[in-house]
């Protein structure tokens, strides 16, 4: 697209199908992460790709002091093959929450700020936060039923002083890590998202049919109070959802860190998403200079969880605190070295490459490259969840196989159809949005 | 850019003015003599200065033991002072650039002012360095030079190595954004100037400006190079103050959030000070048509945000020193809140957390009054945050029987109202001789933003017909 082309006129009523063929190859999508998550769990329940018997032998030994003090660091039951399966689920639970939210996030930053040249992409955003109906029941159910797989501080017995279990550290924290609290903040949190989503959403699509600035104005105030929300709530989930896996260790960038990663993630889904749609012929009037913005974006914040992630490696590597560096080194070298090539290319894909493919004006103005960078930032920040919740919950019996391969593509399929739906619900421009005309003349 | 601008935005430049009122309204306080208000002013910040120098000399001359400071608390006003200043140092640069990138207009009117104050901090900050260095006239170990002391050489592992470099460049950076900055208001004032003297020195540092298309683009790209060099330069300043303490063992000091909550408390402080300053310029210039009062609200809304921030990384410290299960890690924030010094802790809060949340209410954020009062306050409050962090991790350390409590010295006041002085002093000379505001860049966002150019103006309620035609 030409990048002088000033003004395009918006096309007001532009509405999204959502067509048979695109469903079906949805659908189709779906079916095959589900074919391959069957096989993988077959293959698992026979045993392949990991000898269960092996690991078991040499942990008991090997980690009878574990300090991080992950679920799989302390049972001495046998390990179960099926807890992949949860963890999995956990695991795209908690990353695909976190895209949808950011959906949320993104929109009340741009009214926060009044920033007019977002406007014309808006209902892109808008629409994520509805697969949180999906990620909310899948977090809450594996988290009832097979919690403990998850989290070590759900162990029986690991808080009483009489039981063989006995954590005095675990002990510790159970005020915070218990149950009922945690399920309470749990339902809080998703509670207060959806109902300032659901708020805000209304009177977006009224602002389509009945203009004014009433609805712009109580919008301003929707997104401050989800800022004040999310500013808690982000930093709690982290600990909650992430860092209480390894249950002893703990960092108070946590909190900050997990969100940096969500909210890259989320910008690359939305740029992606806008991509796609250009593609289709749909919002011919998002030009250059808005993917430009888009691109700046994703750039910076990848700097910016660079930056978390550095500081926080930084500065526990610096003091050299057992029970802290042990995170990192379980990472590095523990667990017969099954996560090292993660870590290795968490940095890749999250740093180096946004950061040299999104360096140049042009980079950021041209669809390819911008597709290529979220396609690594995605996939890239899918690698950072996968080592903050695996080497905790599975130790050494991680790994990459048709489970998690599987797994992903359900969500990413399911999060398309969901998204998919919810655009179809309004226009593709907030036609009556008071800022509407600069972003349609935005030049930078 | 776009010159489109929805109607209801509200207006960056009030009174109708024109170009040329802006430049005569801008000029005026440089080209005019200086006025009683202002030799006063002056006045009083050079005798402050002249007493701080005296307190300064003497800590040179004596050593730093003329400082109250002892084996146990062994650093507590000289830092706090040093990391406070840093802080404030931060507004202007975060104006100027990261406002820049994101675009908005409203920092025309202030970037000039906060950018000159972030240098005179940063040199406020670099006096504490060299205070604390006993013998100053040997700065220069301080750098990786090669020299004839044998295998003497700095310790690269050290944080505080680093920021050597890191306050340097930053010095460095701003200072040429700033200078860039005033080259075409500095040319208007050579063309209007009325001695030779004017025009010979402003003519001087205008580097022989024409105003032509392509001096302006060139322009554009350097502010735009620049603004893109200092953005992370200004975020690496104070992670690397807050490694100072996190790469520590102390408890209290090492903990990982410590980076972006320091720059979140930098550009909180920035911004407190930058109000404090503007909002006596434009009552003494005259200047309220240019620092409106949505400037105000803007810094004030800022000021609440990043406050708030603040106040989740310490409830985050909080509870993960508790969290963590460390027993001394516990202790030190329960003897931060409760100990022999609580007092500071609870100023800390109450004046970092608590007084910004006035902000939510607009009639409060509009307030001139109530608006400079808590400007006044956050930056209490952020000496206080200094001064906790450092004073109450220190004064009880392992051994019960080395605790102790920090009592300043004359000269621990002295060298903080030394830095006060010179900070003053230089703020007061570049309000007489250089223009307060960025007049070119005001100018370039007048249109669609200044009350001169009329159009629709519909905010608050409903009724108001809105745009997209």
């Amino acid at each position: 697209m030409a990048g002088h082309s000033h003004f395009s006129p918006a096309n007001v009523e532009e509405h999204f199908e959502f067509t048979s063929e695109g469903r079906k190859r949805v659908i189709l999508a779906f079916v095959a992460g589900v074919v391959a998550l069957v096989i993988g769990i077959f293959l698992l329940s026979r045993g392949e790709g990991h000898e269960a018997a092996h690991a078991v032998a040499a942990h008991g030994a090997e980690h009878g002091g574990h300090l991080s003090g992950g679920a799989v660091s302390h049972h001495s039951a046998a390990y179960d093959w099926t807890n992949r399966i949860w963890v999995n689920l956990w695991l795209n639970g908690v990353f695909f929450t976190g895209i949808a939210i950011i959906g949320m996030f993104f929109v009340s930053i741009q009214y926060l700020a009044k920033a007019g040249w977002s406007s014309v992409l808006k209902r892109i955003p808008e629409a994520f936060p509805k697969f949180l109906f999906v990620t909310f029941p899948v977090l809450l159910l594996v988290f009832i039923f097979k919690g403990d797989v998850i989290f070590h501080w759900l162990h029986h017995g690991i808080t009483d002083p009489a039981s063989e279990h006995y954590d005095k550290i675990i002990a510790g924290k159970s005020g915070y890590l218990n149950k009922t609290f945690f399920l309470i903040r749990m339902v809080v949190f998703f509670a207060l998202w959806l109902i300032l989503w659901r708020s805000m959403r209304k009177r977006s699509l009224d602002e389509d049919l009945n203009g004014g600035t009433t609805n712009f104005y109580s919008m301003v105030r929707i997104a401050t109070g989800f800022i004040v929300v999310m500013g808690i709530s982000s930093s709690m989930s982290a600990w909650d959802w992430v860092m209480s896996i390894d249950t002893h260790w703990f960092s108070t960038m946590f909190g900050w860190y997990m969100f940096s990663s969500w909210h890259v993630t989320g910008l690359a889904t939305i740029t992606l998403t806008v991509l796609f749609l250009k593609d289709k012929g749909y919002m011919q009037y998002v030009n250059a200079n808005h993917l430009h913005d888009l691109g700046k974006f994703m750039f910076a914040f990848s700097i910016f969880w660079t930056y978390v992630w550095f500081a926080q490696f930084l500065l526990i590597y610096y003091a050299n605190f057992p029970e802290e560096t042990i995170y990192f080194l379980e990472r590095w070298e523990g667990h017969d070295k099954v996560y090292k090539a993660t870590e290795i290319l968490n940095v890749f894909f999250n740093f180096f490459f946004p950061f040299l493919i999104m360096m140049t004006r042009d980079a950021k103005r041209t669809p390819i490259f911008l597709k290529i960078c979220c396609a690594f930032i995605i996939v890239g920040h899918y690698l950072d969840f996968y080592q903050m919740i695996m080497p905790g919950t599975l130790g050494p019996n991680g790994g990459y196989g048709l489970v998690e391969f599987g797994m992903v593509t359900i969500f990413a399929s399911a999060f398309i159809y969901v998204i998919s739906g919810e655009l179809t619900k309004a226009s593709l421009v907030a036609k009556n949005h008071p800022f509407l005309e600069e972003a349609l003349h935005h030049d930078i | 850019m776009s010159h489109v601008v929805s109607p209801i935005r509200e207006h960056l430049v009030d009174g109708g003015k024109s170009y040329h009122d802006v430049t005569h309204d801008i000029c005026k306080q440089v080209e005019g003599a200086p006025t009683k208000e202002w030799k006063i002013a002056f006045g009083v910040s050079c005798v402050i200065f002249a007493y701080g120098a005296y307190c300064l000399f003497w800590t040179w001359w004596e050593g730093i033991g003329v400082w109250g400071l002892n084996k146990t608390v062994g650093w507590a006003w000289d830092i706090t002072n040093f990391v406070w200043w840093v802080g404030i140092g931060h507004a202007g640069t975060l104006i100027s650039a990261v406002l820049l990138l994101f675009r908005q207009k409203w920092r025309t009117s202030i970037n000039r002012s906060a950018e000159a104050m972030t240098i005179f901090a940063v040199l406020c900050a670099a006096s504490f360095i060299l205070a604390h260095m006993g013998r100053p006239w040997l700065f220069y170990w301080a750098l990786p030079l090669p020299n004839t002391f044998g295998s003497l050489w700095v310790n690269f592992n050290s944080p505080l190595v680093w920021d050597v470099f890191a306050i340097s460049t930053y010095l460095s950076v701003s200072l040429v954004f700033w200078y860039i900055g005033l080259v075409p208001d500095l040319a208007t004032i050579r063309d209007r100037a009325q001695t030779k003297a004017s025009k010979f020195w402003y003519g001087l540092f205008s580097l022989g400006w024409t105003g032509s298309a392509k001096t302006w683009a060139r322009y554009e790209y350097v502010s735009l190079i620049l603004a893109g060099i200092s953005t992370p330069l200004v975020l690496s300043v104070h992670t690397i103050v807050s490694m100072d303490f996190a790469t520590s063992v102390i408890p209290g000091w090492h903990t990982t959030i410590f980076p972006p909550y320091f720059v979140a408390g930098a550009i909180f402080s920035g911004f407190a000070m930058v109000q404090t300053l503007l909002l006596i310029t434009r009552v003494v210039f005259k200047l309220e048509d240019y620092i409106t009062i949505e400037h105000i609200e803007m810094m004030n809304i800022i000021v609440t945000v990043t406050g708030s921030i603040v106040g989740i990384a310490y409830l985050t410290e909080f509870f993960i020193a508790w969290y963590s299960g460390v027993e001394y890690e516990s202790y030190c924030f329960i003897n931060r809140a409760t100990g022999p010094y609580w007092w500071a802790y609870w100023m800390m809060m109450t004046c970092n957390v608590i007084s910004p949340q006035l902000f939510w209410f607009k009639s409060i954020r509009t307030n001139l009054l109530v608006s400079f009062f808590l400007s006044i306050v956050v930056n209490v409050g952020m000496w206080f945050e200094r001064f906790v962090i450092i004073v109450s991790s220190l004064h009880r350390d392992y051994l019960p029987s080395s605790w102790a409590m920090f009592s300043p010295t004359m000269y621990d006041m002295g060298d903080y109202i030394f830095s006060f002085g010179l900070f003053f002093t230089l703020f007061f000379l570049f309000a007489k001789f250089l223009p307060v505001v960025n007049m070119a860049e005001v100018k370039a966002v007048m249109k669609g933003v200044s009350s001169n150019y009329p159009h629709k103006k519909s905010h608050g309620g409903g009724k108001a017909k809105t745009t997209t035609h």
